[in-house]
């Protein structure tokens, strides 16, 4: 049971942890892909979207030998002194951060480009200047956008199984998460603890799109992707 | 006149947007209430947001009251120009309540130009009559209340320059009514240049003090409300021909429930509207109600003739009517056309000598051999006090 509860603690904290880095750098891209005409505006879209069709494993691969020793990532955190990331509980932010990528940025793109220019040139004659008009004006209009892009982020981090186990590998309470947890509880053929998890996890699952749904009928637009 | 003049705002823009192509060169007056007239599609919006620079036309200069907002050397972003702007339809940033749209405002409204306009804020909240919204959200005012605080709000940000996209295009005629007086008393309180788009006759009559009219991109015609109304080729003429006049209340006769009222020209009976003796109304003359006879007569129900002199006959807009240019007053007393007063400063023409439009049939000019100098007396049938 205490590593049933490790392993739910480790979760919690990575979850927690990549859905305020996605905020943080998913917002920026999501305003820059609401914005721009750029002719290359379709190739970030796609790969800023990639995760969603990819198995898991593929991108795990590829993460793992970008930042493993032989890797540009893993050459860079080497000479900075860090190591290699793989199978290191931050290797599994990075890690997750590509993986639910899409699940922060399509919903923060889409409320931004459904505020539409008005509001902007409203403030822009009210003399609000570029930075002024992206705090005052995009932000708090995107909010029910943030609010689904919080929610799907968390929840889809907290249900990766492929990613995690090609970085992160099972080490207990450093990148042993429930999903890899409840792994090793099936292939230990224990069924007891195997459904503590599941079923926690479905009741978790549920509970999040419940919410998202009661919230998303609440306020009167609809943001993200229709999960 | 240079590009820099005081008093004066100078707009030349080419913009070209797929089939449509505005292309205008204007001189208007930084005073007063200039109208931009056209029917949709001819560029009378695309021309307003080339003024706040919301559109950036690929040719263009813009100087205002002597400052560079365009031009060869830089464009002024509008978040950098003392504009105040109020949408076709109701933008008030929906996150915000009635209060902080006007707060929103006025934080950001430069200090140094509290001056620029005689009415304090309570004033101005008071005036539009939205002390009792301040708390609400936008998505609980009804159209006119919106509208209402979207035009105190482009005040609050203490413009020097106010623009309005067809303020009232969006609502229905009983919210146009409820806000037109508001409009009409703005104009009276601000000292700022007004430029207002419409399409409405009405709105234009009752605001107007410059116009300008546009068809498919181009200005058609420029000048003051009396000018571009009278002008007998202006592309006003087609349906609306009429003029309007600026007048006092001058007395009132009770016993038949009129009034008179005064103007440059001449008076006029009025049926009362209980305003007081001193009050200014502008009243509206359309073409069509005035008829023309050579002697006055008093055999008639009408009650306002008035002596005038023809100034020109033009071939009306339909076959088989004329169109009556006509100088107020007996011959003698009347202004020449040529000592015009003009506005030495800026070099606008603001003073006509008061003028009236008739559409009478060519038959009956022709049998009235009416001509350039012929005296008439106008039976007017009847006046709308705008």
């Amino acid at each position: 049971m205490d590593e049933n509860l490790a392993a739910i603690w480790l979760t919690l904290r990575l979850a927690a942890t990549v859905t305020l880095l996605l905020l943080l750098f998913g917002t920026p891209i999501a305003w820059w892909l609401a914005q721009t005409r750029v002719w290359f505006k379709g190739a970030i879209a796609a790969i800023v979207a990639l995760p969603l069709v990819l198995p898991p494993t593929v991108l795990g691969f590829y993460l793992l030998l970008t930042m493993g020793p032989n890797g540009p990532i893993g050459a860079m955190t080497q000479a900075l002194g860090i190591g290699t990331l793989p199978f290191t509980f931050w290797g599994l932010v990075v890690a997750s951060c590509f993986y639910s990528l899409p699940f922060v940025v399509q919903p923060l793109q889409n409320a931004f480009e459904a505020i539409g220019e008005r509001p902007f040139e409203v403030a822009a004659t009210l003399r609000a200047g570029p930075w002024d008009r992206f705090f005052t004006v995009a932000l708090p209009l995107a909010r029910p956008g943030f609010i689904t892009a919080a929610i799907l982020g968390f929840a889809h981090t907290v249900g990766e199984f492929g990613v995690v186990l090609m970085i992160g590998g099972n080490i207990p309470g450093v990148t042993r998460v429930v999903s890899v947890q409840l792994y090793d509880h099936v292939e230990a053929l224990d069924y007891a603890q195997a459904h503590w998890l599941s079923g926690g996890l479905l009741f978790f699952s549920f509970v999040v799109l419940f919410s998202l749904y009661t919230f998303n009928r609440r306020s009167s637009t609809s943001f993200g992707p229709r999960v | 006149m240079t590009t820099h003049s005081k008093g004066v705002i100078n707009a030349c823009f080419t913009l070209r947007h797929e089939a449509f192509l505005l292309d205008v060169a204007l001189s208007l007056p930084a005073k007063g209430v200039t109208i931009l007239y056209g029917q949709s599609g001819s560029g009378k919006t695309t021309l307003l947001r080339c003024l706040a620079g919301l559109a950036h036309a690929q040719i263009g200069s813009l100087s205002v009251d002597g400052h560079r907002w365009q031009g060869e050397d830089g464009f002024v972003p509008t978040h950098e120009r003392p504009i105040g702007y109020v949408f076709q339809e109701a933008s008030l940033l929906e996150h915000l309540t009635v209060a902080g749209n006007l707060r929103y405002a006025q934080s950001r409204a430069g200090s140094e130009s509290s001056s620029s306009r005689s009415l304090s804020n309570k004033e101005l909240i008071e005036l539009l009559g939205i002390e009792t919204l301040m708390q609400r959200k936008p998505h609980q005012l009804s159209g006119g209340e919106k509208q209402r605080v979207a035009i105190a709000r482009a005040l609050f940000s203490q413009p020097k320059l106010l623009l309005m996209d067809e303020p009232l295009a969006s609502l229905d005629a009983q919210r146009k009514r409820e806000i037109l007086p508001y409009l009409e008393k703005l104009r009276a309180e601000l000292e700022i240049p007004i430029i207002y788009v419409t399409h409405s006759i009405d709105e234009l009559s009752r605001l107007a003090d410059w116009v300008v009219v546009l068809d498919q991109g181009r200005a058609v015609a420029n000048g003051s409300l009396a000018d571009v109304l009278t002008a007998l080729d202006s592309p006003m003429q087609r349906d609306d021909a009429g003029v309007v006049l600026e007048s006092t209340i001058v007395s009132r006769e009770e016993q038949w429930a009129l009034m008179t009222v005064g103007f440059d020209g001449g008076e006029l009976l009025l049926a009362d509207n209980s305003q007081p003796v001193g009050t200014k109304l502008r009243v509206r003359i359309d073409a069509r109600d005035v008829s023309l006879t050579l002697s006055r007569h008093q055999d008639t129900s009408i009650l306002n003739a008035l002596p005038a002199t023809v100034v020109d006959v033009s071939a009306g807009h339909s076959q088989g009517t004329v169109l009556v240019k006509l100088r107020l007053g007996p011959k003698s007393t009347a202004a020449p056309d040529e000592e015009r007063k003009m506005n030495a400063q800026s070099g606008f023409h603001w003073d006509s000598p008061e003028l009236l439009l008739s559409r009478i049939t060519r038959r009956s000019a022709e049998h009235l051999g009416l001509a350039a100098g012929s005296e008439v007396w106008a039976q007017i049938k009847s006046v709308a006090v705008l």
